[in-house]
């Protein structure tokens, strides 16, 4: 038995994909199939340099419909499989995503995102946002944490495995190209060290037994002759999902209770607002800071509760309203104004989120 | 009573009479791929994987685990399960749109890393399940529905030789052959060898497989097997094309 990667806890210093590529190990993960791009290709770099060490296995793909579909194969086959991509990458991928929603694989993803449309910058958005939470001929049954920072890529990494298998739906981690490429520092732990289980995996094909025999064969499909017989399906999808989404939302927050505007924003664009909501109320003003950690679902509850408080709602993105249109269609019917500074495909700085919400307020 | 031809163990009886049309080579290759498990005995370890197209019917059709997936990403799935449990018995099976057009790139790939798979492709020369489409493998003249006037070399280029190129692209352990439904037990001999060569670990297997589709060629009983067995075969030479030891002459 290889030794565990982790052993108890260890403060380190490094870049966003090693970090992965740690996380997945102490995630058990068994095997990664992977096809390069930019800014993922570390969370590869790293994963195959430790793996002979830890007995985990890699096989580079020749594209990332391969790539996605022999993860989809290698969960397929019971083990804890998962593929990272970004960018045009993330597009191919939606292809396999969907075969992972129509058969509830447990899939995971890391996105780090780049700038958008087509190849666009190999560096840094939030646009990848509605592709990844919607992405996909379907109804986007899936998960999408969106990371803040290096301890958080750790811990939803190992987060993602475990909510893919106990929930049987696709899982993203939606990083970025500054989680990527920066050093930061975080803890790294043994998830067994804080009493993190992760959740057992099953085969699904290539089970003990001759089918037929012994047991049912397995039959999966995702080819329906008639449209009640797809509808029933997806009733039955549908119904899980609505069950699993309040258990699977998170978010964070401060200051919303008596915040006439609330800054809402997720990914690593949350710490700029987090600094300059935490500078504007120094200074007097009455703001309150929310960023949703899941992309999809999202903490539709909270976010409402929020809405129903403020008087003004500014969605601060990388993107042209991607998380904006999330918002908007989950406090629908809500008359709170919103407001928003959209930088599709840059970075956004605490001083022009201090500096926008003083053109508001005047 | 009439006595019924003995139907491959390891069919599934609960979803027979099977879904494709009278007269279709899927029920052959399907038939000799059944075979092919019952003499090897690895039902237990055979896992299937089909495409869409016509080969999609065959999602519940053997008592072996099956997964059906996308158009052309058959490859990668079987792939992928086998990267991560070598113990099992890996299969792609899909037709000629499936592996030669939109799963062009995964054939490839799979072939040049002989990946210790087998891949099972049917060649009906246009594309069933759509309603009889150009296929990469149409034959130069032959009319479909979008070669109404009959292909046309100049514009569409020339039928695909699958085996052939496989066979170009694999290294020593390959194993490549292209049997016919008009020869059953050959085919059966090929599908087995190409089974066999998986489990010795050789590499990558691959077998295609002429096939009739008189639906979508619009033939009666007798013309379907006059194209299957003279105009086909012009084209797409019937035998082994590559096998991993000294050359064996199968079933002939
Ligand atoms: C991505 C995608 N593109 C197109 C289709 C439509 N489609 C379904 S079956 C098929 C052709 C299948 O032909 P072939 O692979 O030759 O198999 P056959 O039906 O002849 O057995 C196509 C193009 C699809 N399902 N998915
Ligand atoms: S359309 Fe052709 S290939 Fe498809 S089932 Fe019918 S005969 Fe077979």
């Amino acid at each position: 038995m290889p030794e565990k990667p982790i052993q108890g806890e260890k403060r380190v210093f490094m870049t966003g994909n090693e970090v992965v590529a740690w996380a997945a190990l102490a995630a058990e993960a068994d095997i990664m199939y992977g096809y390069p791009i930019t800014p993922q290709n570390e969370i590869m770099h790293y994963w195959t340099r430790m793996l002979p060490k830890y007995g985990r296995r890699f096989l580079q793909t020749e594209d990332e419909l391969s790539a996605g579909f022999t993860t989809a194969g290698g969960v397929l086959a019971g083990r804890r499989a998962f593929t990272a991509t970004a960018g045009p990458g993330n597009t191919l991928m939606q292809e396999p995503m969907s075969m992972a929603e129509a058969m509830r694989l447990p899939v995971v993803v890391i996105v780090q995102q780049r700038g958008g449309p087509s190849t666009a910058t190999v560096i840094y958005s939030q646009q990848e946002v509605t592709m990844t939470t919607l992405g996909g001929n379907g109804e986007g049954l899936r998960v999408v944490y969106s990371t803040a920072n290096h301890q958080e890529l750790f811990d939803y990494t190992i987060k993602a495995f475990n909510t893919a298998w106990k929930y049987r739906f696709p899982t993203f981690v939606l990083g970025d190209g500054y989680q990527a490429k920066m050093r930061e520092s975080l803890t790294m732990y043994d998830p067994a060290s804080r009493g993190i289980t992760m959740v057992p995996t099953e085969p699904y094909v290539g089970k003990e037994g001759t089918p037929g025999v012994d047991r049912e064969p397995t039959h999966l499909r995702n080819t329906y002759n008639v449209e009640e017989e797809l509808f029933e399906v997806l009733e039955q999808y549908l119904a899980d999902y609505a069950k699993a989404a309040p258990e699977i939302a998170e978010y964070d927050a401060f200051d919303t209770d008596d915040a006439d505007l609330v800054v809402i924003s997720h990914g690593v664009v949350s710490r700029a607002c987090k600094a300059a909501v935490k500078e504007l109320r120094e200074e007097g003003y009455k703001v309150g800071y929310f960023r949703p950690i899941t992309l999809r679902p999202l903490p539709v509850d909270q976010l409402r509760e929020v809405a129903g408080k403020a008087k003004q709602l500014l969605v601060v993105e990388s993107a042209n309203g991607q998380l904006d249109r999330l918002v908007k269609e989950a406090i629908y019917g809500n008359t709170t104004e919103m407001l928003s500074l959209f930088k599709p495909g840059v970075g956004v700085t605490t001083e022009e989120v201090v500096a926008r919400v003083k053109e508001i307020k005047g | 009573m009439s006595v019924q031809p003995a139907m491959p163990k390891c069919w599934r009886v609960e979803s027979k009479p099977h879904k494709f049309c009278p007269g279709c080579g899927h029920g052959l290759v399907l038939k000799a791929l059944g075979q092919a498990i019952d003499e090897l005995g690895i039902q237990d370890k055979v896992v299937f994987g089909c495409d869409i197209g016509c080969s999609l019917l065959s999602w519940d059709f053997f008592n072996v685990d099956t997964v059906q997936t996308h158009h052309g990403r058959t490859t990668p799935v079987i792939t992928g399960i086998k990267r991560a449990n070598t113990d099992v018995i890996g299969i792609a099976y899909m037709g000629d749109g499936g592996g030669y057009a939109i799963g062009a790139q995964h054939l490839v790939s799979a072939a040049t890393r002989n990946e210790r798979i087998t891949v099972i492709l049917v060649n009906n020369t246009q594309y069933g399940m759509t309603g009889g489409q150009m296929a990469p493998t149409t034959l130069p003249g032959q009319k479909t529905e979008t070669s109404p006037y009959g292909r046309d070399v100049d514009a569409s280029g020339y039928p695909t030789q699958g085996p052939e190129m496989v066979a170009a692209i694999t290294q020593e352990g390959a194993y490549v052959a292209r049997g016919t439904v008009a020869n059953v037990k050959q085919l059966k001999g090929f599908i087995k060898k190409a089974l066999e060569n998986q489990m010795a670990g050789n590499g990558f297997s691959f077998v295609e497989a002429l096939s009739t589709c008189p639906t979508n060629w619009r033939t009666n009983a007798e013309d379907t097997w006059k194209f299957v067995e003279k105009e086909m075969t012009k084209y797409f030479k019937v035998g082994e094309i590559k096998v991993p030891g000294p050359r064996e002459k199968e079933g002939q």
